[in-house]
């Protein structure tokens, strides 16, 4: 299969503005003949269902929450990238383009990027006119912080609740259009199947999670903005319901899973405590423009404090490692998340964990207290003020700017972070890898488009801090309603599309039978079960450092996981209620597919790139790319047996590519 | 820990609900929603069917979980939805109630789990700022007051769980409603379409079946997000404001 | 429906119907107290006789006395309607009650409401009614007056020396506190009045009032039993 990536010509800082200008328009009164339907309503979804709605299309949007308010995008804490070079520190969209194409290890396409960067500017716009309360300065002017992997300030942040102030916004602009009646709202659905005609996506088979109905609806065309499946892993900073079924679905109806390795692990959560733990909690990266990162030089005070007789600070300055900025004195504790990451999984590999798993690192904020303090003090007008003042004040300073953060990390673990330093651990966040879309977000199946973390397209092999809310609203609010119109415009004659087609039928059939069939094992272990043993299969041997051996073994276990599930899941109740476990139970069959591929993708990746880490691939202990043979986005095609992988290359005409180096 | 649960469970809206007793063994390092995942495991694998409680990001945000439990909404401790409370906050040996929202404007789907899509259609009756994608000025042409965008956001912050109208001896959604137009009604940006917004909001907000607002201050003891009941003396000024003293007429 | 029913009978017009005849009620209580204190006057109900003739007489005053019936009518039909659709609203209560969130009065409004309400129809029986619609007082003459009135200060009198009446005037008092103790404030956030820097304040005030008006009241029953029982010689 060939993939064309549909790029436009021209230079990169015009191919956008070019394209945008020149592309194919659906006149309003054909925009009302149109049906298009949306699945999931998060950042990416809401935004590009209310935006279409404004259009003029008509629109359906689902999500298998009871409220488009409920998406995970809610959660997203530290904020949203844009070049708006509003504090004079020498940013720019190329310079934003830059740090992504290089924070994601140089395997992201270039005009997607681009184009990124050039709206980011319009998103920040457009949240400011919808009412999000972003931070603001005294002067009333928008506030910025800056993130790991780059060294401007162009954050803009509400507080550690980014996400869920820009989703509230989205989700305000979505009600309106569902007020207006050009977005009907379907909550409680959850997509079980792509509905392909003549080769093109024209509806999708949803169940009616209340009811348990199957339902039939159809369009003249399918967005998925369904998220990413970082719960593959069943630990993950991901919400509980988050999963990559619809995604799924569509690649068994021939969508391609792009680079699914791509995994990203956020070097900031809240350690794992005990077997029964059910999610991770990510702490904000924003923390690391404060805390400093650290573990005790000494193996034994490392096992002191795992035996809980010692803790952080009973370990002189001396003997403290802040292995960070003594390996990557440039960024410091502000490297990408991959490096922090894959540092910390090695400091703890050398015994020097600090939590009584083995398995933390100190993020220290002792020194951000006596900074902030000081000049506080100063600013109060305090003359030589004592240590015990000093970092009073700057503990009001941090209390400041991450009370919410330094309170839920108190509920979690029970520890009091202005006392203690915090302890951390790296966990599955994010998911560069989804479903391979070309450059107007439209997959391989003409008519079915990813929008947000659900497609692979503009991470590369990482993503850097507060670039995934950046860029499914750049997704929703600023590029599909452009681009939809190039295949939408070749549909103005196509009739409506009726779900009395033989394909609905087909379809919803397939579904109802896999339903039953999973109804009818009844066996003896829960979905639950299943999905804890995929997990640890996936972290073991696909998780932050990876290697043939280990991903050969784990593919076999998965198989034989799955061969097992399909013989022995017991589902209780009937496929025709409302049954949890029936919802479960599909998604990590899902899952157990998708994690397959993943491994194989990881295997097919004979390299070290951002969040894929072959421990074989490496160079002085650090990930070593190979340009040469795998400058390629992998886009997998399902097979029961053996998936089968297609190529796009990537070529590099406005940036070099070097060796990522944070030294 | 040993306890002893008190479990709501109930088929359906029209169905009569009743207690059922389990006992869970349980750390104090759980959280109270894995607590509640061990007892499903152990109701699983006794082949019964699991008790059915909304839950997603558990991480205090998403505004899914709601459980009254001994007679709290979101349980004991102050500024926290169930899924961030743990079980230090109970002690060995605890007889622990968990029963769902009640308001009639919630009516339970299953178990635990309550239908509050009542909310939704009060943000879609006017709880947004009437702006199309792509209509937008500069962000930074308008300032706003660093202490006022901060009041906006205290309102903002709402999680849209529910837990004021269960609170409520009242059932009443006031703390919600007034919450978004306290957000959107501070900001220049809201602030236009500001009449119009709080009398659909407030007309909506009857039609849904929520209860009226006694001051009794339960809602906010309850919120998660400690948004505080003077949104609803400003929703009060500005409903009353937006009749009387309309600058159209309207 | 016209602006005007749509605003009054929607949520917050509804709470603003009971806010500002609660407040007008209030003002009442400062009157009548104002009023009462003048049987504490030791001059055998001279000043007090005059004042009551004044009340029911006065042309401007019988208007603002019919105000004030449709006032307290109005709060306690309002009141009433309110809780009903309130209860409706709640739906089911839950199984374990707490008392953590909210005081107990104001989750008691409509309760501590009707008992008041019960308290006036003794309380205007014993001296409203018996003042205006019949001839059983005597009549007396009065300092500064040249005709005589109604002795409604024996009533009084009469009255608060049976025990189990100045027992029902001691609980409807101290029903009236509780009232009070929220509605108060209560009115003040009904109207929209909060914030920061007099919020405190109105609350502070509304506590003091809630307790020095129902026990303004409650001194004089307590005052005429006591004298009635000869605990104390007040009135000699």
């Amino acid at each position: 299969m060939k993939l064309d990536a549909k790029e436009p010509a021209g230079e990169l800082d015009e191919k956008w503005t070019k394209y945008r200008s020149t592309m194919n328009l659906v006149a309003p009164n054909n925009k009302r003949r149109i049906d298009i339907i949306v699945v999931g309503t998060g950042l990416a979804g809401a935004a590009a269902a209310a935006t279409l709605g404004e259009l003029g299309y008509n629109v359906k949007a689902f999500t298998f929450h009871d409220s488009p308010r409920r998406a995970h995008s809610i959660a997203a804490q530290g904020g949203i990238n844009a070049a708006k070079n509003y504090q004079n520190d020498g940013d720019s969209v190329y310079r934003l383009f830059y740090d992504t194409i290089k924070g994601g290890d140089y395997r992201s396409r270039e005009s997607n990027v681009h184009r990124l960067a050039e709206v980011s500017r319009n998103i920040i716009d457009q949240c400011v006119a919808q009412g999000v309360p972003f931070a603001r300065e005294y002067g009333g002017l928008l506030a910025n912080r800056s993130f790991g992997g780059v060294q401007v300030s162009r954050t803009f942040y509400a507080r550690g609740q980014t996400g869920q102030q820009l989703l509230l916004g989205a989700y305000q602009s979505l009600s309106r259009q569902i007020a207006l009646g050009n977005v009907e709202m379907y909550n409680r659905h959850e997509m079980l199947d792509l509905v392909k005609i003549d080769g093109k996506a024209r509806g999708i088979i949803a169940r009616n999670l209340l009811t348990g109905k199957l339902e039939k609806f159809a369009a003249h065309c399918v967005v998925l903005a369904t998220g990413g499946y970082g719960n593959v892993f069943y630990l993950s900073t991901n919400a509980m319901t988050s999963n990559v079924t619809a995604s799924w679905r569509a690649v068994r109806k021939g969508a391609l899973m792009a680079n699914p390795c791509y995994t990203q692990i956020h070097p900031t959560c809240i350690p794992v405590s005990g077997d029964y733990q059910s999610k991770l909690t990510l702490m904000s990266e924003s923390l690391r423009n404060d805390g400093r990162v650290w573990v005790p030089k000494k193996v034994e005070d490392a096992k002191a404090i795992q035996q809980g007789k010692k803790t952080g600070l009973d370990i002189p300055e001396a003997d403290r490692d802040y292995y960070l900025e003594r390996r990557y004195p440039a960024f410091g504790n502000l490297v990408p998340r991959d490096v922090a990451s894959r540092a910390a999984k090695v400091a703890c590999d050398e015994g020097k964990g600090v939590a009584p798993t083995g398995l933390a690192v100190f993020l220290d904020f002792a020194s951000a207290f006596e900074r902030y303090g000081k000049s506080k003090a100063l600013s109060a007008g305090i003359n030589n003020p004592d240590k015990a003042t000093i970092t009073k004040l700057g503990k009001e300073v941090i209390e400041e700017k991450y009370g919410n953060l330094f309170q839920m990390y108190e509920k979690i673990s029970g520890e009091n972070p202005y006392e203690y330093p915090m302890k951390i651990y790296p966990a599955v966040h994010y998911t560069m890898g989804g479903l391979w879309v070309d450059y107007n977000l439209e997959t391989n199946v003409p008519g079915l488009f990813a929008l947000g973390e659900a497609n692979f397209s503009d991470h590369g092999a990482n993503r850097l801090g507060a670039s995934a809310l950046m860029q499914g609203l750049a997704d929703g609010y600023f590029v599909i309603p452009y681009t939809i119109g190039q295949f939408l415009s070749q549909e103005i004659r196509t009739e409506k599309i009726e779900t009395s087609a033989p394909e609905f039928e087909v379809a919803l059939k397939e579904t109802k039978a896999q339903l039953q069939k999973l109804i009818d094992i009844k066996g003896n272990q829960s979905v639950e079960s299943f999905h804890k043993r995929l997990g640890k299969i996936m972290w073991d041997y696909c998780g932050m450092a990876r290697n043939a051996e280990g991903l050969k073994k784990g593919r076999q276990m998965i198989r034989e996981l799955r061969a097992e599930f399909w013989k022995d899941v017991f589902v209780p109740g009937t496929a025709d209620e409302f049954n949890t476990e029936l919802e479960k139970a599909g998604r990590v069959a899902d899952f157990m597919e998708l994690g397959e591929t993943m491994i194989l993708d990881a295997l097919d990746r004979n390299e070290s790139c951002g969040g894929h880490f072959r421990e074989e691939y490496t160079e002085n202990g650090e990930a070593k790319r190979n340009d040469e043979d795998y400058t390629y986005v992998a886009a997998w095609e399902w097979d029961d047996n053996e998936p089968i992988v297609h190529k796009e290359a990537l070529t590099f005409k406005n940036v070099e590519l070097k060796t990522r180096s944070y030294k | 820990m040993n306890l002893t649960l008190k479990v709501w469970r109930q088929n359906n809206a029209q169905a009569k609900g009743q207690f059922e007793t389990h006992q869970v063994v349980a750390s104090e390092h759980m959280s109270f929603l894995e607590m509640l995942d061990v007892l499903n495991e152990t109701l699983i694998s006794e082949k019964k069917s699991p008790v059915v409680f909304a839950h997603d990001c558990r991480e205090g945000i998403c505004g899914t979980c709601n459980l009254v439990i001994n007679g709290r909404a979101h349980g004991p401790q102050k500024g926290t939805t169930v899924c961030q409370l743990h079980m230090r906050a109970f002690k060995d040996g605890d007889t622990i109630v968990v029963e769902p929202w009640r308001a009639a404007a919630f009516p339970v789907i299953k178990d635990l789990m309550v239908d509050r899509s009542s909310l939704d259609k009060i943000i879609q009756a006017g709880g947004y700022i009437s702006v199309n994608t792509g209509q937008a000025q500069d962000a930074n042409d308008i300032p706003i007051g660093k202490d006022v965008a901060s009041q906006a956001f205290d309102a903002a912050t709402c999680i849209g769980c529910g837990a004021c109208v269960a609170a409520c001896p009242n059932g009443s959604a006031m703390l919600f409603t007034s919450a978004k137009v306290a957000h959107l009604g501070l900001l220049p940006q809201g602030e236009v379409e500001a009449e119009a917004r709080v009398q659909s909001m407030v007309n909506q907000m009857d039609e849904e079946g929520f209860g009226m607002c006694s001051n009794t201050g339960a809602c906010e003891a309850e919120c998660p997000k400690e948004i505080s009941i003077s949104n609803i003396a400003m929703l009060n000024r500005q409903y009353m404001a937006s009749v009387l003293g309309s600058k159209t007429g309207v | 429906m016209s602006w005007l029913t749509k605003f009054l009978t929607s949520s917050i017009g509804r709470k603003l119907i009971m806010s500002l005849t609660g407040l007008f009620l209030i003002l009442f209580l400062v009157v009548h107290l104002a009023g009462n204190l003048q049987l504490l006057i030791n001059d055998q109900g001279s000043s007090f006789n005059g004042y009551a003739y004044m009340m029911t007489h006065n042309p401007l005053i019988k208007v603002i006395a019919f105000g004030n019936y449709f006032f307290i009518i109005l709060h306690a039909i309002q009141g009433i309607m309110i809780a009903l659709a309130n209860r409706k609203a709640k739906g089911s209560k839950y199984a374990v009650s707490t008392n953590a969130t909210a005081s107990w009065s104001s989750k008691n409004m409509a309760i501590l409401g009707t008992l008041i309400l019960a308290f006036i129809c003794i309380h205007m029986g014993d001296f409203w009614y018996k003042m205006k619609f019949t001839d059983q007082l005597a009549m007396v003459s009065v300092d500064g007056m040249d005709m005589q009135v109604k002795d409604l200060y024996s009533q009084v009198k009469n009255t608060f020396s049976t025990w189990w009446l100045v027992l029902i005037y001691l609980v409807g008092l101290a029903t009236l506190a509780f009232h009070l103790w929220h509605g108060f404030q209560s009115s003040f956030q009904s109207l929209g009045i909060n914030h920061k820097k007099y919020t405190p304040f109105i609350q502070s005030v509304g506590k003091i009032f809630s307790i020095v008006i129902p026990l303004g009241f409650a001194i004089i029953p307590i005052i005429y039993f006591a004298d009635a029982m000869e605990w104390i010689n007040y009135f000699s």
